[in-house]
């Protein structure tokens, strides 16, 4: 986690969420590049960020990519955030005894069925060899993790609207990375709702 | 009077403590006034009662605890750390710029650190390594130099002052000390830097650049820095180094403050947030090669060479 550096936060909202991420890809105490996107979509409902060893990030990305077509043309249709996390799990406990030096954060919004025509905002969180907590409020990872909790423990409130969820995730981020010297270096924030998805790149403090 | 000059006199520091202390019991205890000394400070001006932890090996319980020496940097006390300091001298004087972010471990314990320590009006010490090492030992200085200019009726020059600190260091040797610090100042030989660490190097130079973001500081500095630069022009660079260092540098940043030392001793210059100048300066080259990129589209043919 230290040697490359980077964080990423997810917060619930009303029938919305939020995944944010910074840019940095540092080699420990030098930065590297300032456009180091560590949240990739799986679709337009699903988002996840992958903070971590930078070479890891690459491999896990592929890797679920792979695998997600896989259960695309195998199920011939989209998978849920619940299913892609235990996708993710799995995939992270395979390396059981020399991990991915990576905690995914996932964030979607599930797909409304006839079973469950109103499905809640879903986030969830994992360690480096896949332990899966789904928590209702927000999920912070990375090197700035500690300080991500401290600032969103304070700013999160539930049932934001998007545009409100969106303020409330940039300024955790923002403030949280701004305490962290191996994280920061430009941020982007991604807000999944039913009908779109909003990307903004923050300015952030390049130092 | 002279009885309490020769009480002023500087004491050879610490080794020789048992002899000076029974030669300060012989003295009358009246003509200071008290038998105390003043604050921690023993009544030959020496440091008093520094102590040190009861084990059999210190430097290396200090060591196993923190991170001071490196060696150990899971240790769970973190010392403040990180900087990029430097100090030039030119045409017009020294510059002094400093950044002022202290990191423990990656966590940045503070953004607003005054790197930059005013010994007195023409002598300023930097700050780089433990950050409470620097700020003690050289306002420590700052009373041994006015203690010199009380006995001597003249300013400490530059190179003497440096030699107190360098010698005081060097007595900790080994000990866990941590500091990489440049005396900057105006004396009767003119302007002067000296670099002092606490290995007990102590070196005098025109350009000095020390801590974690020092080699992009150089960077910036060896491609701008010439003898005859102009006041403006040598606070330019200064500052540029310091914001260039702050980008790269993780545990570099927050803030620049700067320092122009002349004839009539130092001026501080001022405080300048390394983020906007960043915008700032990332602008211009924006500006620029959009300029370059229009000539070039407007007139000559893109292989043209400049002249």
């Amino acid at each position: 986690m230290e040697n490359n550096g980077g964080s990423v936060v997810a917060m619930i909202g009303k029938d919305c969420v939020a995944i944010a991420s910074d840019l940095r890809l540092g080699n420990q105490a030098v930065g590297i590049a300032s456009n180091f996107d560590k949240v990739f979509p799986v679709n337009d409902k699903l988002y996840y960020g992958l903070p971590g060893l930078a070479t890891d990030v690459y491999t896990l990305k592929e890797h679920l990519r792979f695998r997600v077509n896989m259960y695309r043309m195998k199920e011939e249709r989209e998978i849920t955030p619940k299913t892609f996390t235990h996708l993710v799990s799995s995939t992270l406990y395979e390396k059981r005894f020399g991990p991915f030096f990576i905690e995914p954060v996932v964030a979607g919004l599930p797909t409304p069925t006839e079973l469950d025509p109103h499905p809640k905002p879903f986030i969830s969180t994992m360690d480096t060899i896949g332990c899966v907590t789904t928590p209702k409020d927000f999920a912070v990872a990375g090197t700035a993790a500690d300080k991500l909790y401290g600032v969103a423990e304070g700013l999160w409130e539930p049932d934001l609207e998007p545009e409100d969820l969106f303020e409330t995730v940039s300024q955790t981020l923002l403030n949280a990375v701004d305490r962290d010297a191996l994280s920061g270096w430009g941020a982007v924030v991604h807000i999944i709702t039913h009908d779109k998805v909003i990307t903004r790149t923050l300015r952030a403090r390049m130092d | 009077m002279n009885s309490v000059l020769t009480q002023l006199q500087p004491s050879a520091p610490h080794q020789n403590r048992l002899e000076e202390q029974d030669e300060l019991d012989r003295t009358d205890a009246a003509s200071w006034g008290s038998m105390a000394g003043f604050g921690n400070l023993d009544r030959t001006g020496g440091v008093q009662g520094m102590s040190i932890p009861r084990v059999s090996d210190p430097t290396s319980f200090l060591d196993m605890h923190t991170d001071n020496m490196s060696s150990n940097p899971d240790a769970k006390i973190k010392i403040a750390h990180g900087t990029t300091t430097l100090a030039f001298k030119f045409q017009g004087g020294v510059i002094v710029a400093v950044d002022s972010r202290a990191t423990a471990g990656s966590y940045v314990a503070s953004g607003t650190v005054k790197k930059v320590i005013e010994i007195n009006k023409f002598l300023l010490g930097t700050m780089a390594g433990g950050a409470a090492d620097c700020q003690y030992w050289e306002t420590y200085l700052g009373m041994q130099c006015r203690l010199y200019e009380l006995r001597n009726k003249e300013r400490i020059s530059v190179a003497a002052a440096s030699k107190i600190l360098s010698n005081i260091v060097y007595q900790y040797k080994g000990m866990g000390l941590s500091m990489g610090t440049m005396v900057c100042g105006w004396d009767k030989t003119g302007p002067c830097i000296f670099y002092v660490d606490s290995d007990g190097q102590r070196l005098k130079g025109d350009l000095f650049s020390v801590g974690s973001g020092s080699t992009f500081a150089y960077g910036v500095l060896d491609q701008g820095y010439r003898w005859d630069l102009t006041d403006e022009e040598a606070q330019e660079l200064g500052r540029r180094s310091i914001i260039a260092a702050g980008h790269r540098d993780a545990y570099s940043g927050n803030t620049c403050n700067l320092y122009h030392v002349k004839e009539n001793g130092w001026d501080f210059i001022g405080n300048y947030d390394v983020n906007e100048l960043w915008y700032e300066y990332e602008g211009k080259k924006k500006a620029e090669r959009e300029s370059q990129n229009a000539a070039a589209a407007a007139g000559a043919s893109p292989m043209a060479v400049e002249p």
